[in-house]
């Protein structure tokens, strides 16, 4: 099951925890894939302990002509494009009354109109191809609000809202757009908290733990595969149970 | 009928399973011919490939019927 032999896989953040381990699960399915990021040493460490089948397509996500020359790039450098996986995102955390233009600006562009134009770089060759994959990485604050992240959640429930939309207009053509919406997980970010802080978000949490980037992964990768062609315009929660949506 | 009307008629009864006499000049694809707005794209896209041409947004907004797409493509080649 889920094997992925064949397609090739465009990720945005590969270096990041989360989108590092959504390029790994991918490409362990059989998939080649496309590492996008900002930053490039990270990028190639990973396509180095990937081996074959792994492509860096470094990317600014904020710089709009950037991303639409990605799904190109990425097709040159892999042949086609078959599955999408719309991860990258940032946060400018503020109090809302505090929050500046450009804290709202760079929070939306990045993590929706990049997601946007990537979505739509993509239609073509996956229209023509009468199969295609795109997994927008959400995340439960788009469901249920933060204090702090006006911006950052207003950008998460736009992905979701985006996302059905697409589903809607191309499901006739074995095209699907899913969401996964990742609750706290332990990244390079959530290891700065102190085991107070730990343990508070710990305790909002049934699991009564964090997820792992891994545990992500492995829900992009379902979503990623042919066995998911009847799944469409659906947000996975990967949570613990701390929001159940 | 022109070798390009051929062409253009043989893609629009393979995409939309239409019978090939309702094709004809003033056959508008959706209201005619049955196609959906997904489908007019696809349409564009396929006689972009079988000619070797771009048909930009703005024009393939105006290729509404059989005639529209001939006329456009004998222009454009």
């Amino acid at each position: 099951m889920f094997d992925l032999t064949g397609k090739n896989a465009l990720v945005t953040g590969a270096s990041g925890g989360i989108g590092g381990a959504i390029a790994k699960a991918l490409h362990g399915a059989g998939a080649t894939v496309g590492l996008s990021g900002t930053r490039v040493e990270p990028l190639e460490a990973l396509a180095a302990e990937l081996g074959e089948r792994a492509h860096v397509l470094p990317c600014n996500l904020s710089d709009g002509d950037a991303v639409d020359a990605l799904p190109k790039q990425a097709i040159e450098a892999m042949g086609g494009l078959d599955i999408l996986v719309n991860n990258a995102g940032i946060t400018r955390d503020q109090i809302f009354m505090r929050m500046s233009d450009e804290e709202w600006q760079q929070v939306l562009d990045v993590n929706l109109t990049s997601t946007m134009r990537l979505c739509r770089g993509v239609m073509r060759p996956m229209m023509k191809a009468r199969w295609g994959r795109i997994i927008n990485i959400s995340s439960i604050v788009g469901t249920t609000g933060n204090p702090g992240q006006v911006n950052y959640a207003a950008s998460k429930a736009g992905m979701v809202g985006m996302t059905k939309s697409i589903a809607y207009e191309v499901a006739s053509r074995g095209i699907t757009a899913n969401a996964v919406a990742p609750g706290f997980i332990a990244t390079a970010m959530t290891e700065k908290l102190n085991d107070d802080q730990k343990a508070a978000i710990n305790g909002k949490i049934p699991a009564a733990r964090m997820g792992t980037p891994e545990e992500i992964a492995a829900a992009v990768l379902y979503l990623a595969s042919p066995e998911a062609g009847y799944v469409t315009g659906s947000t996975l929660h990967v949570n613990g149970g701390m929001a159940m949506i | 009928m022109s070798d390009i009307a051929d062409r253009v008629k043989k893609i629009v009864v393979e995409h939309l399973g239409v019978e090939e006499d309702k094709v004809t000049e003033s056959a508008s694809f959706i209201d005619d011919l049955g196609a959906d707005s997904l489908d007019t794209v696809e349409l564009v896209m396929a006689f972009e490939e079988e000619f070797g041409i771009e048909i930009p947004d703005d024009a393939a907004e105006n290729i509404q019927t059989f005639g529209d797409a001939v006329k456009f493509i004998n222009e454009a080649s």
